[in-house]
């Protein structure tokens, strides 16, 4: 027989609204359906109606708090392309480290999430007080511990001083210790081990038909990483390589357990990168134009459309910006955040799974529903699913409008 | 004195009414042993129907408006709202959107609030509130 769980919206396994529906055989999921647009807070049309574009860069932090370096730095990059403003050298430097902690921040973050949903709720705890070394570090560079509000237009608003050096090195050596121990606890521990291996499975060929983006689908074994197919701000000095779970264990499943290992590696990867990246920074000016009322004033001078790329650390993260002459505000702004591409990987992952496997698998793609929620069709009451067909008019007649 | 101060171990529980997640990481960082709240038997529980306070982030989005009343329904009293973030209070950021029927006091009028500022608030003032909430339910309680 067979029967419907709905999850959600609110529901302690879940830190953010959204609604799951399974149909279940049993203990075995047959079905998924996800239902979002809980967290919907009409953040583009605020960007296009209300903000000028110097106040929406402090909006798009607000899209999501956890990678809030990632969506102002996507809109900054294709506005900066439309405008024509260059940043210097060592901003774009800095900018690199900035992105670059945040992905220590975000993993850890979700190390111990998974843990917790794990029931293993010791590791949480270790690891949140090893991820509070690199908060101490944002607070001591941004003046702030979660949001950042460093990234301008044409480089970057704070310096990262001499006296902050030493203490980013400090934090360097102190995770590269950590690194091993919870190396140790992740992949060695037999309860892990049986919790994840073999269980979510997202195939190669899935995660390419479903375009899944950043450790999600680097753990599938498809190496995608925009750090190193279309390098921005500095990476092009860094040679990023994308990283496969088989660069650890020698085979690549794509299961849970491959998507723990992804992570762990880049928080490595990413100490490497700061640590050249300390090395070799430039010396000279963070801000191509001190004066906002300045840099207000070219960019709504300038026309034109440019799409900004940047490897968040859920994946690829994308911000469609068109700007008009003598327009305000953006003239046309479309965030694709990467959790939007995602989460449609929970079907293949979860068929066949048993229910107690549901939060694991869940959070294993590290799911961002504030980042999600853009689109919503409301007309009265009625409520309304729209096909395939209807969505690709929708989307050509969008197009056209846009182009006008 | 000791065990005045621990009769009221605060159970929360947390709903995000539309958040940037910010705030909620911030309440997990409370919660882990760098500030480490649970010495004080405060936790986070599963159900409205444990806690004594409610802690709600976000702008309350107009999907969520109706959950959030319900929550608060379910709620045993005496109950207090501890609103955590700047957009809890007046809509922060997001105030003027077309989707928002927050912030939270117009969603529930009659309810006792305790507000803790910020875009997020550091996990201090967020150990603060609590605190604040705990005093107003021992004099509650003495009436």
């Amino acid at each position: 027989m067979k029967y419907e769980v709905p999850i959600g919206p609110i529901h302690p396994a879940l830190k953010e609204p959204i609604m799951l529906r399974f149909t279940l055989e049993g203990e075995r999921i047959v079905d998924v359906d996800v239902i979002a647009s809980q967290n919907h807070r009409g953040i583009e049309w605020i960007g296009m109606n209300r903000n000028n574009p110097v106040q929406s860069i402090y909006l798009a932090e607000r899209i999501c708090g956890i990678c809030n370096f990632c969506h102002p730095s996507c809109l900054v990059m294709a506005v900066e392309e439309i405008a024509g403003i260059e940043s210097p050298e060592r901003a774009e430097y800095i900018r690199v480290i900035q992105g670059e902690l945040e992905r220590i921040h975000s993993h850890l973050l979700w190390a111990g999430v998974a843990a917790h949903e794990l029931g293993f709720d010791s590791l949480l705890h270790y690891v949140w007080v090893v991820r509070e070394k690199v908060m101490d570090i944002l607070e001591l560079v941004n003046g702030n511990r979660v949001t950042k509000a460093i990234i301008m237009y044409g480089g970057v608003r704070r310096d990262i001083k001499e006296e902050h050096i030493s203490k980013i090195k400090e934090m360097l050596e102190y995770y590269k210790q950590a690194f091993s121990k919870l190396a140790k606890l992740f992949l060695e521990d037999k309860t892990i081990k049986m919790r994840t291996r073999e269980i979510g499975i997202l195939p190669y060929e899935e995660a390419i038909k479903l375009a899944t983006v950043g450790p999600t689908t680097r753990a599938s074994g498809v190496k995608k990483d925009v750090r190193q197919d279309m390098p921005y701000f500095a990476y092009p000095d860094f040679e990023v390589k994308a990283i496969t779970p088989d660069m650890l264990t020698g085979e690549t499943i794509g299961d849970t357990y491959d998507r723990i290992v992804v992570r762990l590696l880049e928080v490595k990867q990413s100490i490497e990168i700061i640590e050249q990246a300390l090395e070799n920074m430039p010396k000279g000016d963070i801000l191509a134009e001190p004066k906002i009322i300045k840099v207000i004033n070219q960019i709504k001078k300038s026309e034109g459309e440019a799409v900004g790329r940047y490897e968040a650390p859920r994946g690829e993260d994308i911000h469609y910006v068109k700007l008009r002459e003598g327009f305000e505000y953006l003239y046309a702004w479309k965030v694709r955040a990467p959790t939007y591409i995602n989460i449609l990987s929970w079907r293949p992952m979860l068929l066949d799974m048993q229910i107690a496997d549901i939060p694991i698998v869940a959070a294993s793609i590290d799911p961002c529903i504030s980042c999600t929620n853009r689109v919503i069709v409301v007309k009265g009451t009625e409520e309304k699913i729209l096909t395939a067909e209807e969505l690709h008019k929708l989307s050509v007649q969008k197009t056209r409008r846009l182009r006008r | 004195m000791i065990s005045k101060a621990f009769k009221r171990a605060l159970w929360v529980f947390h709903v995000n009414s539309g958040s940037c997640n910010g705030c909620d990481i911030e309440i997990i960082a409370a919660l882990t042993p760098r500030y480490d709240v649970e010495r004080f038997g405060i936790r986070l529980v599963g159900s409205p129907r444990h806690a004594d306070v409610i802690a709600f982030t976000g702008p309350v989005t107009s999907d969520m408006a109706d959950k959030v009343r319900r929550i608060y329904e379910q709620t045993p009293d005496p109950k207090v709202i501890l609103v955590v973030g700047s957009c809890g209070i007046s809509g922060g950021v997001f105030h003027e959107s077309y989707h928002l029927d927050g912030p939270i006091e117009r969603i529930i009028p009659e309810a006792k609030c305790f507000y803790v500022p910020g875009c997020p608030p550091r996990p201090e003032a967020i150990i603060q509130g609590v605190i604040k909430a705990w005093e107003y339910l021992e004099e509650v309680e003495k009436k």
